[in-house]
Formats: C-alpha cells, sequence, structure tokens
C-alpha cells in the first residue's frame, strides 16, 4: 500500500499555500497532521494530484485561551491541546474529548484543526466544535471567514468549504458559567473508531435547578448534531433530576445507521446509557461550580 | 513556489546525519528501511492502526507510515536500533524496556517488538522514574500497538519491570 504519485509543495506563508491551491485546482490538498490522509491515500481512497504540506507555515500551532474561548491554530497536535490546563480551564471539553482521541502517537502528530476539516462523524472534535457552539477560520484568495459549525459541517467528510482555502483555525466558546460537562465513548479497543460517543454540557440556574442540557454524539448520524435535552430535565433539582428520561428523551431523536460493529438500535441503547451516564457527570460538576 | 516529485532531505537518524534523495510519496517507514537500511522498523499494516512502525520524531512515538519522508527533512528519527546507549567502554547498554522485554519474555514472533519498543522507551522516559507506575498508566502506553502473540500480559509486565528498574535508578 503506497500512495499515488502526486506533487509536493511546502510552502512558507498561508498566502503561499493558497497561491499552490488555486494554481492546482481541485486535485490539490492539504495536509497537516496527515494522520486520516495519509492512510486514504496509501489505501488509495484518495489520491490528489498535489499535496500542500502546511507544517513548515510558522505561526499556525497556537492555542489562545481566553475568557471568551479557546483558539487553537491549524497546527495544534492533539497532544498540545490535551497538555494545555489554560485551554481546559476555560472549555473543559477540549481535554476530555482530546483524551479519546485515538492514541498518543496519532496525537503528537494529528491535528484538532486538521480532525475538524476532515469532518469524519466519528471524529470527537467535530461534535465537540459543535456543542460548544464553535466556529472556524477560513482563509480563501479573497480574505479570512468565519464560519460556524453548522454551516461548515455538510455531510461524511464533507463541508461547506469548495475551492482554494485552508483552515487556519477553530474556536471554541467558553463554557458559561455554572456550568460542567462530560464526555464518554464506548469503543471495541481503547483509542479505537468509537461505536458510540457522547459529550454533554448542563447548565443550572441561580438556585440549582437545570436551565439547560444539550448532547452531541460521536458515530451517530452523518453531521454533528446538538439535541437540547432541556424538556426532560429542565426546571428539577439538579439533585433529583431524572437523567436516565434525558436519555431516553436522547434515544428518540437519533438517528444511528447500523454497520459491522453495532446495530442502529445498539447504537440508540448507547446513546442513551451514555447520555444519562455523562449528563449526570457534568451536572455533579455544574453543581460544583453554583455556589 | 516549487511543485516537486522528488527532493533531497537531511535527518538526523539515530544522531547521524544523512541525507537521500526520495520520491515525495515515499513514506518514512520506507525510507529508514530501504535508504537508510534500517529494517528494524517494521511495516505492519501501513495505515496507522498497528503501531509496528513507530518512530521517534524529535523525541515524540510518531507512525512512520503516517509520515512521509520528505516531511522530517531537518528533523530528528530515533528507531528501534537507537534506543540502546554507549555504555563509554566501546560497548552499547540496552534501553531498560529492552533489557525488561528479555527478562519478561515479552515478545514470541517479535515483529511489533520494535514499535512496542520506540513507544515504551519515550513513554518511560517522559515521565517522573521517582513516582510508580499505575495500571492505567501501562494500559495507556502499550495501548496503541498490536501484538497477535503474546496477550500483552508479558509486555505489561515489561513495562511495569522497566518503570521498576528506572525508579531504582533514579531514587538510588
Amino acid at each position: 500500500m503506497k500512495p499515488a504519485p502526486f506533487g509536493y509543495a511546502d510552502p512558507r506563508t498561508v498566502e503561499e499555500a493558497l497561491d499552490v491551491l488555486s494554481s492546482e485546482g481541485e486535485g490539490a490538498k492539504v495536509l497537516a497532521g496527515g494522520q486520516s490522509l495519509l492512510p486514504l491515500l496509501s489505501m488509495r481512497l484518495a489520491a490528489p494530484t498535489t499535496l500542500v504540506d502546511i507544517n513548515r507555515v510558522p505561526g499556525l500551532d497556537a492555542i489562545e485561551a481566553g475568557p471568551d474561548g479557546v483558539r487553537v491554530g491549524a497546527l495544534v497536535r492533539h497532544a498540545r491541546l490535551l497538555a494545555s490546563a489554560e485551554a481546559a480551564a476555560v472549555q473543559p471539553l477540549l481535554g476530555r474529548a482530546t483524551a479519546n482521541v485515538a492514541h498518543p502517537a496519532i496525537r503528537n502528530r494529528g491535528t484538532t484543526v486538521g480532525s475538524i476539516a476532515h469532518a469524519d462523524p466519528s471524529g470527537e472534535m467535530t461534535s465537540v466544535l459543535a456543542l460548544t457552539d464553535g466556529s472556524v477560520t477560513v482563509a480563501t484568495p479573497s480574505g479570512r471567514e468565519t464560519v460556524g459549525w453548522a454551516d461548515f459541517f455538510v455531510g461524511p467528510l464533507e463541508t461547506s468549504v469548495h475551492g482554494p482555502a485552508v483552515v487556519v483555525d477553530a474556536f471554541f466558546p467558553a463554557l458559561p458559567e455554572r456550568s460542567g460537562t462530560a464526555f464518554a465513548e464506548i469503543a471495541r479497543r481503547k483509542g479505537d473508531y468509537a461505536v458510540c460517543g457522547a459529550g454533554v454540557v448542563v447548565t443550572l440556574d441561580a438556585d440549582r435547578r437545570v436551565a439547560s442540557a444539550t448532547a452531541a454524539y460521536i458515530s451517530v448520524g452523518l453531521v454533528p448534531e446538538v439535541l437540547d435535552l432541556t424538556d426532560a430535565v429542565g426546571g428539577r433539582p439538579v439533585d433529583s433530576a431524572d437523567w436516565a428520561a434525558a436519555g431516553e428523551l436522547a434515544r428518540g431523536l437519533v438517528e444511528p445507521d447500523g454497520d459491522l460493529h453495532a446495530s442502529a438500535d445498539y447504537r440508540r441503547l448507547l446513546v442513551a446509557t451514555l447520555t444519562a451516564r455523562t449528563l449526570a457527570t457534568a451536572a455533579a460538576e455544574a453543581a460544583g461550580r453554583t455556589a | 513556489m516549487s511543485i516537486d516529485t522528488d527532493r533531497t532531505i537531511s535527518v538526523t537518524v539515530n544522531g547521524v546525519p544523512r541525507d537521500a534523495t526520495v520520491p515525495v510519496r515515499l513514506l518514512l517507514s520506507d525510507a529508514l528501511r530501504h535508504e537508510f537500511g534500517l529494517t528494524g522498523t517494521h511495516v505492519g499494516c501501513e495505515h496507522g492502526v498497528c503501531g509496528s512502525c513507530t518512530v521517534l520524531v524529535d523525541g515524540q512515538p510518531t507512525r512512520s507510515c503516517l509520515v512521509l519522508a520528505v516531511q522530517v527533512d531537518g528533523h530528528e528519527v530515533t528507531t528501534v536500533e537507537g534506543l540502546s546507549r554507549s555504555d563509554h567502554q566501546g560497548g552499547q547498554v540496552l534501553h531498560p524496556i529492552q533489557e525488561a522485554f528479555r527478562e519478561c519474555h515479552a515478545l514470541q514472533c517479535g515483529f511489533c517488538t520494535p514499535g512496542f519498543l520506540t513507544t515504551l522507551a519515550a513513554g518511560l522516559d517522559a515521565r517522573d522514574p521517582a513516582v510508580e507506575i499505575t495500571e492505567e498508566e501501562v494500559d495507556e502506553l502499550v495501548g496503541g500497538n498490536l501484538c497477535r502473540c503474546t496477550g500483552y500480559a508479558n509486555i505489561k509486565k515489561a513495562c511495569r519491570h522497566a518503570a521498576a528498574a528506572m525508579r531504582e535508578e533514579a531514587t538510588r
């Protein structure tokens, strides 16, 4: 298994990268961490005519954690985001989800933004971008544009970005106050693609009642989607909310496909179980952050 | 901006500067074996799943089948051949994890072993040796590599063994 022949360019600026992408047309593909792209090349499921390797572009490897959220540059490796205490303090879902991304050797090389741009519905960070109501910055020859997650993901491995473009960063808004998060996956082996995964955010009001409960799933559905489960638990005191009911609500809302690893029904069952479990954990954390 | 199909690269492999002119589509795993003659790096699945081809790029465990050779131009690569250290008397001493693999019978056919050794050596070197290793740490360290012979029990045992040896060394 060897990649089909291609041309290779390693530009030193985003503008140079866009120049190559423009001149090479549709056959050109951006290479960042390559942990999803290179297997596709080796298996010849993809055969780009040109690879535009952005790894030598300076300035794309910053993690900027501020009061509004965390901006993650296109060359930030999963391992660095996982280790960033500053990022975790602003948006704890980042570290919690990243810990589930493959294995350490893959996390050392693969990038968070690359996995979002790859738009694989079994990728953790696509759902985290959705759950946090995040966005990406897309650089094109005509300038930079912010694209919200709902407009970005179009289908499995498909985004709304066409033509010459580089996703230069992703922005994950900060966790609101009186909120908690949790993330969990079921995989056949640790580090494998999840059979099903769930990330949740629970926000309480000042009286420690559930103000909102939202969830997003991994390997369920074709594009990331955020489910509002507040109807099942909203207004209830945090200690007596029926998280299993929220799980059942989610089970009825999702439309997973079955495959070799799990039937659609089994995935729905996992959605119910993981939802109840993660909501309880997130609620306990939210309660701890509510004076 | 030039678009190339061949590139001349300079890589420090196991401490030795090496140059090679390679097709840009050549994987690092194949460059190590065919350009540099370092056949200790084993090629298993060739799509990042098995971990056999793991090497260290700038000290970090990396799947060499998921990196192009041109991408390590100017970087340092350590393969299983580079894990041992000089004993300053003209010989070599094995890394503690290599010693532990031998002692604990942590391999049978040996195909996956180079990937385990590079991954575990880097993982053990990166942790505070004075702290006793936990089962969770061991699971996390071995979790990215497949072995079809051993059932992992002796590999995990070797990992604990090496950590204990490094702890003894550090606290002596």
